[in-house]
């Protein structure tokens, strides 16, 4: 096994997004800060094998959220991501 | 039902009862199962199963519904890992009769709707090929004629899931179209593909141009050649909806 096997996408991260949001955010399509690229959340890479859970650009790979989750804290960090168009 | 546009309710666990179990390959077991109150589902989605051992230590998993969003009863379909945590319960001691924790369902991304334009192509390795099928109970459930090809990929004859199920679609449908590719053994008299699948397949079985919609789900390796393999004969990228599977996903 190596870091290519451990690439998951935006589907397996919808289940701890939908904890968080209330709207469905595999949908929803945001802007990388970084290379300006835009996605669906759904076809974003995940690392799910890290203490928390890690979104990546699928353009330029730099991090777009963090999520990490403990008992009942959640740290939310979404510096790499531009805005989120969520369909209403 | 969990369409996308519209505010959720929270997600929440609920118990589920095992109301059938259906043995689909050697390492491959069905689960239907009796949720109260199950909102309902879109063909694509999944449920997150968690176990809590005795010690109240907790394990959680993704599985994708294989039942069409018409079917009365929610059925997953589990892929027995030797050394996960998860799948050998699932698969091996699970009895009807007996409680499972989920929550759904979830996912909207890669999702398909019986009434969108097609065509339809789906492939699938190995156990990617769930929620596939779950969208093809959902095209046949809804009378949709839309013309779909699904390729799918397993090691051996043996390893396909529902392949008595495809194959009668295949014959009673002329609007569908089924192609295995078989990777490690293929019996006497083969006509299928006896390879991975490669951009010279996909070539094969994509539609001219990259018309319609693509759904691809499997091992994280397959998805990624399989996606670039239709990008590179026609299709948009956009079009080329995926879903990969983690190596912990037992």
């Amino acid at each position: 096994m190596d870091e290519q096997d451990l690439k998951l996408d935006g589907n397996a991260a919808a289940g701890l997004l939908r904890e968080l949001f209330t709207f469905e955010l595999t949908t929803a399509c945001g802007r990388c800060e970084n290379c300006g690229a835009i996605a669906e959340m759904g076809a974003v890479m995940v690392y799910a094998n890290a203490p928390g859970t890690v979104l990546r650009c699928p353009q330029c790979e730099s991090v777009l959220m963090r999520i990490v989750r403990d008992g009942g804290r959640y740290w939310l960090d979404v510096r790499g991501i531009s805005w989120l168009e969520i369909r209403a | 039902m969990a369409l996308p546009g519209r505010a959720l309710t929270p997600i929440a666990w609920q118990l589920g009862e095992v109301a059938e179990l259906v043995d689909e390959t050697a390492r491959v077991k069905t689960l239907v199962l009796e949720v109260p109150d199950w909102p309902g589902h879109r063909a694509g989605q999944h449920v997150d199963v968690r176990l809590t051992a005795e010690d109240g230590y907790q394990a959680q998993r993704s599985y994708s519904i294989a039942s069409a969003p018409e079917d009365e009863r929610l059925a997953i379909t589990v892929e027995r890992l030797d050394d996960g945590e998860v799948s050998p319960y699932l698969a091996e001691e699970l009895v009807v009769g007996d409680k499972l924790e989920l929550r759904g369902p979830i996912g909207g991304y890669f999702v398909w709707e019986a009434d969108q334009s097609g065509p339809l192509l789906l492939v699938g390795g190995g156990s990617g090929v769930v929620p596939l099928v779950a969208m093809l109970r959902h095209r046949a459930a809804s009378g949709a004629a839309v013309p779909t090809r699904l390729l799918y990929s397993a090691r051996s004859l043996e390893d396909v899931i529902y392949r008595e199920e495809l194959d009668r679609l295949a014959a009673s449908d002329d609007q569908f179209e089924l192609s295995y590719a078989l990777t490690r053994e293929q019996p006497a008299g083969w006509t299928g593909y006896g390879r991975r699948v490669d951009e010279e397949i996909l070539r094969e079985i994509a539609y001219p141009n990259g018309e319609g919609v693509s759904f691809v789900c499997g091992p994280t390796r397959f998805v990624e050649t399989v996606a670039d393999g239709l990008v590179a004969v026609g299709y948009a990228p956009e079009r080329v909806r995926t879903e990969r599977f983690g190596p912990t996903g037992g």
